[in-house]
């Protein structure tokens, strides 16, 4: 771990995994989790920009309070389209897919995850169902929401619902997949001296969203499977009209997407923590508290998924019951933000790019959380619920949170995995253009939610009109810094700076191989003597 | 599941130990999927029973439940088959692990017949929802609900027996060709935790489906 | 998991007990226990699998890990059961078969 091993394996120019084989085929065929993650990257690139489309179309529509732009069955496809493709095609896989398959295996000193064959099988599961996906928006869209209620969903809908639910299903398996390769790999694959409490709390974050993925998703692939056979049917499993529960399938239905939201935020956790450390040169304050409080948001995750549903006819018990243990998960997620507030305190702070999406990420996710609160207040959700007030909570969260964390790990790590320097002048420009245009897209929605707009209508009261501009100037805003990364990103390809092994100093196995690294990681596995975040140390060697 | 070719070590791991512990690990995530998969299933019958006991009791009054315990008796007696196959896999005896795995395919095979005996059964009797559907009763859309889980359920579990008769013949066409020995046989021992599990979904299956509320 | 030979003798006691726990099964079946009989044959059921799970799937044998995750498996199951069953079970209405199909039932 320390500086011997970087020595002794110095970058061999011709023996990096870019260079390690030429050509589509040596792409598509390839095993090595880096270039599995490099695919993903692609991907879901591309899955982030289709979604965005549809929100600048949302966004737009919404500026004028008659319906103007789109009709209201087109917008119905779009805000649905938009919420299937950001969840199960970005945000689900954002981190995990790119960050933790490139990651997991060089920080625990593998030389990959334990199945690869199963890595890249999930990928192509993955392409089957997005290709699924856009078959959708060929035969015309879907318009139930990305939560599929029934017996809308079930029975009375006309589009594509069938397919999207077999898309939706497709794509679960590959995240079951990753989910499991991660679970094991943490497992068996550790380095010697890689002890449980020695690990990266970005490992220990992954950890925790594997085993969701691992017992959420069968659920909600089972679930939504049965919409499909009472489609294809016509039986009645939710349908009330024919002896079904349609409350049933919101239960199903929310046992994984419940703990799906943490799918999207715990990677996004495991971030910060690497990048706090690094930017404060010091420990994780709390080290264990961290970690264990990723598997207690993993467990109790699963306890809350009723918060949802307060409205839709669950038991007046099962509500309460589901509120109190709502507010329980607020206490781990608090641990993190207070050990990581902690941590930078009398920390020696530098602002690079990476630090400052944490903090966005550390602002943004508090307010997102705390509205949670509000929200899983059984009382006060009566009033909001299905009001933009939520449509601000869980952006806040997984765009404030999630995406911020996302792009903190892309800038921290891309010198790692492309081997270039990015030009940080833009790179902090756009960080701040981002911070800027999101809290004037959702703030409003906030206000406006809180006065009784609803969600998922297209025409709307001329008196809220003024939050609906701030908030599309707002998204303009937003759309404009998120356009900025991939510009110098991929300019940093061609014309940026090779990056050396280690450019932020930054502790932890994957920074002692070459950028980008040799194909197998490690030409010997390392032997672990000391424990993560160890900066302490590393400054004293440096003075 | 596993990497390389038998006895190889594939290159991401250390040794064969590390290997087959992995595999074996990995064996039991996927068990947990299917796990949570079939307990969706059962959570949404429950969920029903529940709210409809007099209706789903009448639907399990149309089962019959001798041919139910006949295939569970058929499912336990593969379990066992598939218990000493592993064994045999353990002592590298090759000819036991053809013999042991024919006998649970033979045994998966008798148990899917039973089914389709069933299956027809239920057709002729009107009992296939979305496809011909009719009882004579007040609570024929509860009814109707009790066989729509009846098919998906014991659906899902004779689809993973199908599965796992395919694998079962692969691992006899490999042994046949001498792939396993007494240093390595793990796919045989997977297959059998998965063979076993399957089994377990029908000592759940028969009685909710088949037993419950016949007084 | 692997090289604890188990003697073949524990296998058949195993799938005695097995058949012998189905006959069972069957039996109280047919004699009216109320709303135990539900919790009766859960139980017999459970028992069955825990066999087969310990010694046909070698659990016992096995490192704690196994055992953890064999346990995770159902520990989750188990929520899911209960909380849609608190639900269904504690509901101030209920959905009725009547003549003209189903209609939703309040109960004050
Ligand atoms: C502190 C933890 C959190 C609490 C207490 C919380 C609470 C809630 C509650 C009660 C609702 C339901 C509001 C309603 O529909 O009336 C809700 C909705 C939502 N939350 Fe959270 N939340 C938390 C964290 C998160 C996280 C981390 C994410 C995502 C990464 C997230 C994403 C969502 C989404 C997507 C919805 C809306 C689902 C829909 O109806 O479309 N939440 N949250
Ligand atoms: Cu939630």
């Amino acid at each position: 771990m320390s500086n011997t091993v970087a020595v002794a394996s110095h970058p061999e120019p011709d023996n990096n995994y870019w260079t390690a084989g030429y050509g589509l085929k040596s792409w598509l065929l390839t095993t090595d989790h880096k270039r599995i993650a490099i695919l993903y990257l692609i991907m879901i690139s591309v899955f982030f920009v289709i979604g965005g489309l549809f929100a600048v179309l949302i966004r737009l529509e919404l500026l004028t309070p008659a319906g103007d732009l789109v009709s209201s069955d087109t917008y119905n496809k779009l805000f649905t389209l938009h919420g299937l493709v950001m969840i199960f095609f970005f945000l689900i896989p954002s981190i995990p897919a790119v960050m933790g398959n490139f990651l997991i295996p060089i920080m625990i000193g593998a030389r990959d995850l334990a199945f690869p064959r199963i890595n890249l099988l999930s990928w192509y599961v993955f392409a089957i169902g997005g290709m699924t996906t856009f078959a959708v928006v060929l035969f015309g869209g879907v318009d139930t929401g990305w939560t599929f209620y029934t017996p809308y969903s079930s029975t009375y809908s006309k589009t594509a619902v069938g397919l999207t639910a077999i898309g939706v299903f497709i794509t679960g398996f590959s995240s079951i997949l990753t989910g499991l390769n991660f679970v094991v790999t943490i497992h068996k694959m550790r380095a010697p001296g890689l002890t449980w409490f020695r690990l990266p709390l970005f490992v220990w974050a992954h950890y925790a969203t594997s085993l969701i993925m691992l017992i959420g998703t069968p659920v909600v692939a089972i679930t939504i499977l049965l919409v499909f056979l009472e489609r294809v049917f016509g039986v009645g499993i939710f349908d009330p009209a024919l002896g079904g529960d349609p409350v049933l399938f919101q239960h199903l239905f929310w046992f994984y997407s419940h703990p799906a939201v943490y799918i999207m935020i715990l990677p996004s956790m495991g971030v910060i923590s690497e990048v706090v450390a690094c930017f404060s040169r010091k420990r994780i304050f709390g080290y264990g508290f961290v970690a264990f409080s990723s598997l207690a948001i993993a467990v109790l995750g699963f306890l809350i998924w009723g918060h949802h549903m307060f409205t839709s006819g669950q038991s007046i018990l099962a509500g309460m019951v589901f509120s109190i243990l709502t507010m329980l998960v607020a206490i781990p997620s608090a641990v993190k933000v207070f050990n990581w507030t902690a941590t930078m305190y009398k920390g020696s702070i530098s602002f690079e790019t990476p630090m400052i999406y944490v903090f966005g990420f550390l602002g943004l996710f508090t307010v997102g959380g705390l509205t949670g609160l509000f929200l899983g207040a059984l009382g006060l959700d009566v009033h909001v619920h299905d009001t933009y007030f939520v449509v601000a909570h869980f952006h806040y969260i997984m765009v404030g949170g999630a995406i911020m964390g996302y792009l903190a790990a892309l800038h921290f790590w891309w010198p790692k995995i492309t081997g270039k320097l990015y030009s940080e002048a833009w790179a902090k420009l756009s960080a701040i253009i981002i911070f800027i245009g999101f809290n004037l897209t959702f703030f409003p929605q906030f206000l406006v939610g809180y006065l009784g707009m609803p969600r998922r209508y297209h025409v709307y009261p001329d008196e809220f009109q003024i939050f609906h501009i701030l908030s599309t100037a707002g998204a303009s805003i937003l759309a404009i810094g998120y356009a900025f990364p991939a510009f110098y990103l991929i300019w940093s390809l061609f014309r940026g700076e090779a990056a050396p092994a280690n450019p932020w100093n930054a502790k932890g196995l994957e920074w002692t191989v070459p950028s980008p690294p040799p194909k197998h990681n490690f030409d010997t596995i390392p032997v672990v003597k000391e424990e993560a975040y160890d900066y302490s140390r590393l400054e004293e060697e440096v003075v | 599941m596993s990497e390389g070719h038998s006895g190889l070590v594939a290159h991401q791991f250390e040794t064969a130990e590390q290997q087959k512990e992995t595999v074996n690990l990995g064996m039991w995530a996927f068990l947990i999927t299917e796990v949570m998969m079939f307990g969706a299933l059962f959570s949404a019958y429950g969920f029903y029973r529940a709210q409809y006991p007099a209706a789903f009791a009448a639907g399990s009054d149309h089962l019959n439940y001798f041919m139910g315990a006949f295939n569970t008796a058929v499912l336990i007696c593969s379990s066992l088959t598939m218990a000493l196959g592993v064994q045999a896999a353990q002592q590298g005896k090759r000819k036991g692990i053809i013999l042991f795995l024919l006998l649970t395919i033979l045994l998966g095979g008798i148990f899917l017949g039973v089914k389709v005996l069933e299956y027809a059964d239920k057709y002729e009797h009107h009992l296939m929802p979305g496809i011909n559907f009719s009882v004579d009763s007040p609570f024929a859309a509860q009814i109707e609900l009790f066989y729509c889980f009846y098919f998906a359920m014991t659906g899902l579990h004779a689809l993973h027996m199908i599965v796992g008769i395919a694998i079962l013949g692969t691992l006899v066409v490999l042994s046949y060709r001498r792939r396993f020995s007494a240093n390595y046989y793990n796919p045989v021992e997977m297959a059998g935790l998965y063979w076993h599990f399957v089994d377990i979904v029908w000592i759940f299956l028969f009685p909710f489906l088949y037993l419950i509320g016949r007084s | 998991m692997s090289d604890h030979r188990i003697p073949k003798r524990i296998y058949y006691l195993i799938f005695a007990t097995l058949l012998l726990f189905t006959m069972i099964t069957v039996e109280v079946a047919f004699y009216d226990l109320g709303i135990l009989s539900f919790p009766v044959a859960l139980g017999i059921a459970c028992f069955k699998s825990t066999l087969v799970i310990l010694y046909f799937m070698h659990v016992r044998y096995s490192s704690g890990l196994t055992g953890l995750f064999v346990s995770a498996g159902f520990i989750f199951l188990a929520i899911l059961l209960v909380f849609t069953l608190l639900d269904v079970k504690t509901r101030d209405w209920q959905f009725q078969p009547d003549e003209s199909g189903i209609s939703l039932v309040v109960p004050f």
